[in-house]
Formats: C-alpha cells, sequence, structure tokens
C-alpha cells in the first residue's frame, strides 16, 4: 500500500508499527463484523441451511424470511412498540438533560455537587436491585389507584428516560460548559429570560451534543431486556422480549430469527453511524475529563 | 458586540450571582428571588424521576431484605412480616446450599469479569492508539469497530447464540469439534468471548475521545528529541490516558459485574452453573421461587461489595495519581 500522505511528516512510523497495526486491526475488525456476516449471509438462507451444518455461502438465495418474519411472530407490534416506548423516552430524558445540564453548569447554588455526585451514582446500581422493588411499586400503584404502571407502555418509559438520563445529564454539561457564556449573557442583555437564552443561544450552539445524546438515549431504550422482560405483557411487549418468540418454539426459525435481528437493528445502528462523530464530539468535549 | 462591557465583570462575579446578569436587572427583588429558586426549579424533573425510579425502589428494597416477603404477601407487601437478619443469615450460611450457589455464582462473575474488563481495555486501547494517526480506511474501521456497540443486546446475542450451536452452528464447525457451547463448562467461554465482544467498542471510544485531548506538541517535542513511536506512546500516550482509564476501568467493572443481558439473552431461562453470573442467580431465585425478600438480601449484598470495590478503587488511584504528580 503506498504511504504517500505520511511521507511527508518528518516522522514516518516504522515497519514494525505498520505492520503491527494491519494485523491488530484486521483481527479486530474480523472479530466484530463476525456475527454481521452470521446475520446477514443466514437471513437469506432457506431454512434447511440453517438447520444443517454451517455454511459461509448460503445454497440458494431467498428472500422468503423477510416475508415470513411479520406472520410467524406478531413483529410489527413489537416494533412499534419498541418505537412508542424509546421514541418517548429519549424526547423525555433529552429535555429534562437539557434544563439539568443548564442549571449545573451556568449557576452556582446550593447543593450543585450532592446533584450531580447521586445522579452519578444511581449508574452503578445492579438494575436488579431496584427491578423487585420498583416491579412490586408499580403494582401496588395499580392496586391503590388504578393507574396502570405495570404493564404499560408508560411505566417504561418512565423507566427507560432515567437509565439515560444520568449520563445524559453528565455529557450535556461538559457540552454545555464548553459554550462561551459571552453568548447566552449578551442574550440577557439583549431582555431574553433565563430560558429565553436557553432556547434561544445555548440549545441551538449545542446541537451536536444533544443530537449524541438523543442517539444515546434511544440505543439504550430499544436495547434494554431485563425490564422489559417482567415489565410488559401480551399487548405491550418489545422487541427485546418478543423476538425471543423466534427462537422458544420448537422449531427454531434460524433464518427468520437472523432476519428479524437484523431489520430490528437497521434503525439504530444506522442512526449510530451517521452521528457517532458527534458521540466522539461530546465525549471529548464533556465526559472525558 | 453588546456583550464585551459586560464579560469582564461577569465572570469575576461572585458565585452567588447567577448568570452574571446586567445591573438593571438585579434591582428588581421578585426576578432576583425567581433566578435564586430557578436552577432548582431547572433540576426538579431530573431529581423527580431518579427519585421515583432509582432512589425510592433503592430504599424499598433494602427495607425488603429484612422481610419475610414470599408469594402470599406479593398483593401487599406492607403486611409481610419483619425477618430481621434471616434473609442475610440464609445468603451468607455457605454450608447451605442457598450460599453456597450464590458464593460460587459470586465466584464465577468475578472471574467473568476480570476476563472481560482485561480483554476489552487491551482490545480498546490497542484499537484507540494504532488508529491514532490517520491512514486510508480509518473512517470506516471506526464504524465497524463501533457497529457491536450500536446492535441493539437482544439482536446480537441471538446471533451469538445462533453461532454457538452445537449441529448447526459457526463456531464448532470452525474449530471441528461438536462440544456444547451453551450448557456445561465451555458456557463460560462462550459468555465471555460475547461479553468482550460487546464491551470493548465502548472503551474504544471513550479511549479514542481521551486520545484527542493530548495536546500535539508533545509528540512533536518527542520526536524532535529522536523518541520513536514505541517510545512515544509508552512514555506520552499511555501515561496521558491515566484519568481516562481511572474512569474506564471502574465504568466497565461495574457494568460487567452487573451484566444481565448477555447471559440472559444468551442461555435463556436458568443459565449453566459454570456461566451463573450473579444478576442473573438473583433473578432467578427472586421470580422461580418468589421469595422477594431473600432475593433482595442478595442484591442489598450485591451493592455492598460494588461499593466496597468503588470506594477502594478510588482511593487507590487517587493516591496513586497524587504520587505521580508530587
Amino acid at each position: 500500500m503506498p504511504r504517500t500522505p505520511l511521507a511527508k511528516s518528518p516522522m514516518a512510523p516504522p515497519q514494525s508499527f505498520v505492520w503491527t497495526r494491519r494485523i491488530v486491526l484486521t483481527l479486530l475488525a474480523l472479530f466484530a463484523l463476525l456475527p454481521v456476516y452470521v446475520m446477514l449471509s443466514s437471513s437469506v438462507k432457506p431454512l434447511e441451511d440453517t438447520l444443517g451444518e454451517w455454511s459461509w455461502i448460503p445454497s440458494s438465495f431467498t428472500l422468503r424470511p423477510y416475508v415470513d418474519i411479520w406472520e410467524t411472530v406478531p413483529l410489527a407490534k413489537y416494533f412499534m412498540n419498541s418505537l412508542i416506548v424509546a421514541g418517548a423516552a429519549t424526547v423525555c430524558s433529552v429535555v429534562i438533560a437539557v434544563f439539568a445540564a443548564y442549571a449545573v453548569s451556568r449557576y452556582q447554588f446550593r447543593g450543585k455537587r450532592v446533584f450531580t455526585v447521586t445522579i452519578l451514582s444511581t449508574q452503578m446500581f445492579p438494575g436488579i436491585l431496584f427491578l423487585l422493588p420498583l416491579f412490586l411499586i408499580f403494582v401496588n400503584i395499580g392496586n391503590q389507584t388504578g393507574i396502570a404502571l405495570y404493564g404499560s407502555r408508560g411505566g417504561l418509559i418512565l423507566t427507560y428516560l432515567t437509565f439515560s438520563l444520568p449520563f445524559s445529564v453528565w455529557m450535556l454539561i461538559g457540552y454545555f460548559s464548553s459554550i462561551p457564556r459571552d453568548l447566552d449573557e449578551a442574550a440577557l442583555v439583549d431582555g431574553c429570560g433565563p430560558l429565553g437564552a436557553l432556547f434561544r443561544v445555548v440549545v441551538p450552539a449545542a446541537v451536536p451534543g444533544i443530537v449524541a445524546v438523543a442517539v444515546y438515549a434511544f440505543m439504550t431504550a430499544w436495547g434494554e431486556v431485563l425490564f422489559a422482560s417482567v415489565m410488559t405483557n401480551d399487548t405491550t411487549r418489545t422487541l427485546a422480549v418478543g423476538l425471543k418468540a423466534y427462537a422458544t418454539e420448537n422449531n427454531v426459525y434460524w433464518n427468520q430469527v437472523m432476519a428479524a435481528s437484523l431489520v430490528v437493528s437497521v434503525p439504530v445502528v444506522a442512526g449510530f453511524l451517521l452521528l457517532q462523530r458527534y458521540l466522539v464530539a461530546g465525549l471529548t468535549a464533556g465526559a472525558v475529563k | 458586540m453588546t456583550s464585551l462591557d459586560v464579560k469582564a465583570p461577569a465572570a469575576g462575579e461572585a458565585p452567588s450571582s447567577p448568570a452574571g446578569g446586567p445591573p438593571r436587572r438585579r434591582l428588581r427583588i421578585p426576578a432576583r428571588i425567581r433566578r435564586g429558586g430557578l436552577p432548582y426549579l431547572l433540576l426538579l424533573p431530573a431529581l423527580l424521576f431518579e427519585l421515583l425510579i432509582h432512589l425510592v425502589p433503592m430504599v424499598v428494597g433494602i427495607v425488603m431484605a429484612f422481610k419475610e416477603l414470599t408469594q402470599f404477601y406479593i398483593r401487599d407487601w406492607g403486611r409481610a412480616p419483619w425477618a430481621g437478619l434471616e434473609n442475610f443469615r440464609v445468603a451468607v450460611d455457605f454450608d447451605a446450599p442457598i450460599g453456597a450457589e450464590l458464593l460460587h455464582s459470586f465466584w464465577v462473575t468475578c472471574s467473568f469479569t476480570v476476563l472481560t474488563v482485561g480483554c476489552s481495555w487491551l482490545f480498546g486501547v490497542s484499537a484507540a492508539i494504532l488508529m491514532q494517526e490517520s491512514f486510508r480506511g480509518r473512517g470506516l474501521l471506526r464504524a465497524v469497530f463501533l457497529t457491536p456497540y450500536a446492535l441493539p443486546a437482544y439482536a446480537a446475542v441471538i446471533t451469538w447464540a445462533f453461532m454457538f450451536q452445537r449441529d448447526n452452528g459457526l463456531v464448532n464447525s470452525v474449530l471441528g469439534g461438536d462440544s456444547f457451547w451453551l450448557i456445561g463448562d465451555n458456557a463460560f467461554w462462550a459468555l465471555t468471548t460475547v461479553a468482550v465482544w460487546k464491551t470493548w467498542p465502548f472503551a474504544f471510544l471513550m479511549l479514542m475521545a481521551g486520545l484527542q485531548n493530548i495536546p500535539k506538541e508533545l509528540y512533536e517535542a518527542a520526536s524532535i528529541d529522536g523518541a520513536g513511536i514505541w517510545q512515544q506512546i509508552r512514555r506520552i500516550t499511555l501515561p496521558s490516558l491515566r484519568p481516562v482509564n481511572q474512569v474506564l476501568v471502574l465504568v466497565l467493572f461495574l457494568w460487567t459485574f452487573n451484566d444481565f443481558n448477555t447471559p440472559f439473552l444468551l442461555f435463556g431461562k436458568g443459565a449453566p452453573e459454570a456461566a451463573d453470573l450473579v444478576s442473573i442467580h438473583i433473578y432467578d431465585s427472586s421470580f422461580i421461587t418468589w421469595n422477594f425478600g431473600s432475593g433482595s438480601a442478595m442484591s442489598v449484598l450485591l451493592l455492598l461489595f460494588l461499593l466496597l470495590v468503588t470506594a477502594v478503587y478510588l482511593v487507590i488511584t487517587s493516591r496513586g495519581r497524587k504520587g505521580a504528580d508530587a
């Protein structure tokens, strides 16, 4: 491979480095992509192919699994549920995080440190620790007030928004702090209230950070399994649980499982890969300090 | 730029006057009071939800650990009789089956965590350092490396479960054996492989961001002094990553130790003994026996252990950092 761009720099990396780089990165890329290849190739195989010994190339190419997945399991319903839950949780989480991060980055007030430490420390609790109590709290609220949180999408939205909230607040504090204060002070002088300054100046300047946080929140909600498996019922089941329906029956439709996995992954993977540079920028600006 | 003349005093102002508004505003008392309360108002929603979903259930969980909360009291758990320390006593009675299983699960989780965090960090740091300098295809490779992180856990782990099938899986076909991977002792290695695959891109992401904060001048100075690239990595890059590593390793440890998704999705109900992580163990013993009191006691023990490790870790790493600065 010609390395003209690097030849210009005074210290072109030595051959030992270049070869280490090639070998290590190739191995890591193979490791990362292996399941993706399995998913892709198996999803266009006929069922017999996936039940016999593993083959790298499909014996014949078929798109049948992509048609069948919607009938074997009510995938569309699960998809819709996931979309509603993850979408609502993302919107709520981002709005709440913007307010909180603005307060922390722009104001000095009593209890600021307590707030940031508390909110970050919730990250370390094992999910299992508050799964059981939350389950009981939701069931009991339902019994006493008739507000159905257990088994409803609302309960799941509430839960998921708090999962992404700590990291979102943390990252936005860093991002907001990197925006010069002169900007919102100018807005205050021009007669905007503090909220006016937030929405007209700080939020527009922080769009990359907010996008990154939204992607993170959506991914968190879209991929969560533990609470989804306990807190949902037949009508509110999300993809995280629904996808297992292909695999728990006597006959495992592996080609359909792979096709369905691919279909449910595409929205988040595409979104993430398109917006990942914002995530790196956001991490660089805020979190990694 | 009207902001220029207010900027200087505002920046140096006492912390009690937030946002450093212009003087004519500060004279109006209602606005001042409102402004004093404003940060709290902005924090209120975040606090409220964190309290409702995290902190209240945690307190409830601690209370539950002291109750005899079996299936008879689920509907109205306030009526469950107090059990004192009975739940804890049963959990740490390592001679009886329940305690022995918990201890076994704890050791499995420890080895799983050490291996997973170690490999994930190693892969992440290698990839990040090797990709620090620009080369052809770097952007594409970065997207490839981040794909496992972006894939939803259930889709990815189901795919791994397919690869680990005995009769029609890729792993046995490549290795040429016919061993079981999802039951028996091999399950531990299957679980660790999947966890590393899922975790290392996050380490890569964090370290990549960390590398961008290292000033270029350091490398320029080093290369003028004749330091080769390997020396630069050892003398500049790795030491500069220390603050990132401090946070990263802790976060990886906590996530891995608490990992529920990977074993739950890989094995379904009832993980094999060799891969019985603590989270799964607590989940199974709570929801299969419906003994929530005992499950809560185990969760509290888990939390205490994590708190202890975190505290020790922070003390040791902070002292190490201070020593290095001195």
